[in-house]
């Protein structure tokens, strides 16, 4: 392959990764618009979402879709009893308790994982066949597309939501001003719970679609959720288009180190653009500074 | 004042009775990893309890310690006890350097490019196989020595640990109730206030950043010739994480408690040998339920629960004592 095409390879696959960062990334956005908390545990959404599809899949012998499905709602299911349980209990949490709860949750959710499957790495099939593309000399694989097309559509189903719904306005009245929200009528805390549904559901994805090329295992959640926060930070923190931005930038980057500097690093890279993003611009790549109120 | 004192005084000779009444065996093995665990949870919670600010990577600072140490004298046969010295220094100028852009985070932003930092360099362990021989590890350690003394026996490096975990008790017991430690407490409680009150607010947080990391990198020379041989999974999340669970068990803040937070989360494993996986459960779950409901951990949350129930007033644990 002449340098071109393998730039052109690592583009497609950076692309790919990057959508899935993103998705990630926009769970990360919506929560902690919601309730100013970095959910920690986010990158669980994400594994669950792998393993309990192939759970449904190969142990209990469903057809894929339902699998999917099935995977998706439990997954939701455990985003919603994490609020409840952890979240919603907690009254005047300072940031640092925050952290530690989600952090709890986060090792809890990957423990349990391990202790009732296991810790093999399992694969997932492909959605539709393995059968190469050509793509001017590079290739992508069927489920690239699939990643682009479902990643395409949460992103637009998110946009209609959150701007033209009446639920999706009264969360980013909650975002804006939570204080304010509730005094308009707006249940602050059903939009918290909403928005552990909606970013649960949506890592679950992230983690469903990517399942057939990476693998899936207890421990997938951890990078997975570090990078589609890398992913958010770049965006600002805005479920917007700039966590998009940020996904495939750092998708692109990541597979062109590895490709063309060195694969062990791989995982280094990303840290260290998110170590170097927030050093620079704390607030995103795309966003004037907030000041500070005391 | 008297008090504390006394307090200490005990504690040293429980260290040094502990031996006599056990004779060796298997415990006293345990009980050197114990030493290391108090020396890191005391100085996390340096950091995180006094100072507030939270750090997840520190199983990095560790980890530097550890492999500085065991390449300079296993690959380039250096002097132990000078490679303890480079290794510390190697510790704490990082943390010096990271320490100015890392502390001016704040929270989630802090917790998460620690975490970064941490795994970066755990990824170095692994990849630089040239000089820390990967994840198969690093081996032909030699151990510490005064003298004619090798420490190369469970119950020398008990006394050599334990003499280095005493030292650090001490100097976090004087340091909480010095001048920093004060000023430490109120960035703690309100940065900008500090500030406002004079207090350097940026400068001391790298202060007590650089002198956690120095500690945990002595810790980590001392885990590196006690151990005589490295492997990278000692050095990463999963240890941050465990570190961060024996401060918040034992209570943000509390020296002692770190003491007590350290010795349960090491112990406690080695007795459940049965329960080996469970172990990061059981983390997860007392990370959730401390926090939730006694976040002046057990130190300080047990004895706020007695008298709690003998005055018939449910209201466990306050933030600080």
């Amino acid at each position: 392959m002449e340098l071109h095409q393998q730039i052109l390879q690592y583009l497609l696959s950076g692309f790919s990764t990057g959508a899935i960062y993103a998705l990630i990334g926009f769970g990360f956005a919506i929560i902690y618009n919601a309730t100013t908390i970095i959910n920690f545990a986010q990158g669980e959404f994400v594994m669950l979402g792998g393993m309990l599809s192939y759970f449904f899949l190969s142990v209990v012998h469903l057809p894929l879709p339902a699998a999917v499905v099935l995977a998706v709602l439990a997954t939701t299911a455990v985003g919603i009893a994490f609020e409840r349980l952890a979240i919603r209990p907690l009254k005047n949490a300072t940031p640092l308790s925050l952290v530690i709860i989600t952090i709890g949750g986060s090792i809890l959710i990957r423990g349990l994982t391990m202790l009732i499957w296991g810790k093999d790495t399992h694969a997932l099939p492909s959605f539709s066949g393995s059968e190469p593309i050509d793509i001017g000399g590079a290739t992508i694989l069927p489920q690239n597309l699939w990643i682009f097309g479902i990643t395409i559509v949460i992103i637009v189903v998110n946009k209609l939501f959150f701007n033209y719904s009446i639920t999706g306005k009264a969360m980013r009245a909650c975002a804006t001003n939570r204080r304010a929200a509730s005094l308009v009528g707006i249940d602050v805390r059903r939009m918290v719970l909403f928005s552990f549904v909606i970013s649960s559901a949506m890592g679950s994805m992230a983690g469903i679609i990517i399942a057939p090329l990476t693998m899936t295992a207890y421990d997938v959640g951890i990078m997975l959720g570090l990078k589609g926060f890398c992913a958010a930070i770049i965006g600002g923190l805005s479920s917007g288009f700039g966590t998009v931005l940020g996904g495939l930038l750092l998708g692109v980057l990541e597979s062109l180190g590895a490709g063309l500097i060195s694969s062990g690093y791989k995982d280094a890279i990303a840290f260290v653009i998110l170590l170097l993003i927030l050093f620079i611009r704390p607030q995103g790549l795309f966003k004037k500074a907030d000041s500070e109120r005391v | 004042m008297k008090r504390e004192i006394v307090k200490f005084l005990i504690l040293a000779l429980l260290v040094l009775v502990v031996p006599l009444l056990l004779k060796g065996g298997y415990l006293m093995n345990v009980l050197v990893f114990v030493g290391i665990n108090t020396m890191l949870a005391v100085a996390l919670n340096l950091l995180l309890g006094f100072a507030g600010q939270i750090s997840l990577g520190h199983a990095a600072f560790f980890g530097i310690g550890a492999y500085c140490s065991g390449i300079l004298t296993a690959t380039f046969g250096l002097n132990p006890w000078h490679a303890m010295a480079v290794a510390a220094c190697a510790g704490t100028v990082l943390a010096f350097v990271v320490g100015f852009p890392i502390l001016k985070l704040k929270g989630h932003y802090l917790a998460m490019a620690t975490l970064g930092l941490g795994i970066i360099v755990y990824i170095v362990f692994n990849e630089a196989v040239n000089l820390t021989g990967g994840p198969s590890g690093l081996s032909g350690i030699p151990n510490l020595s005064v003298g004619k003394t090798v420490f190369d026996s469970d119950t020398k490096n008990y006394y050599l640990i334990w003499g280095f975990t005493l030292a650090t008790i001490l100097l976090s017991l004087n340091l909480a109730h010095s001048r920093i430690g004060r000023a430490l407490r109120a960035i703690h409680d309100s940065e900008v206030a500090a500030r406002v009150m004079g207090v350097n607010a940026r400068l001391l947080k790298v202060r007590i950043f650089a002198l956690s990391a120095f500690i945990s990198a002595v810790a980590g020379s001392l885990y590196a010739h006690t151990m005589t041989f490295l492997s990278p999974a000692s050095f990463g999340f999963n240890f941050s994480v465990e570190l961060v669970t024996m401060v918040v068990i034992g209570g943000l803040g509390s020296i002692y408690g770190s003491l007590f937070g350290a010795v349960l989360l090491t112990l406690l494993p080695e007795m459940l040998r049965t329960f080996q996986d469970y172990d990061i459960v059981v983390y997860g779950l007392i990370l959730i339920l401390m926090t939730m409901f006694m976040p002046g951990g057990l130190v300080r949350g047990i004895p706020a629960m007695i008298g709690a129930v003998s005055a018939r007033r449910g209201n466990g644990g306050n933030e600080h004592a």
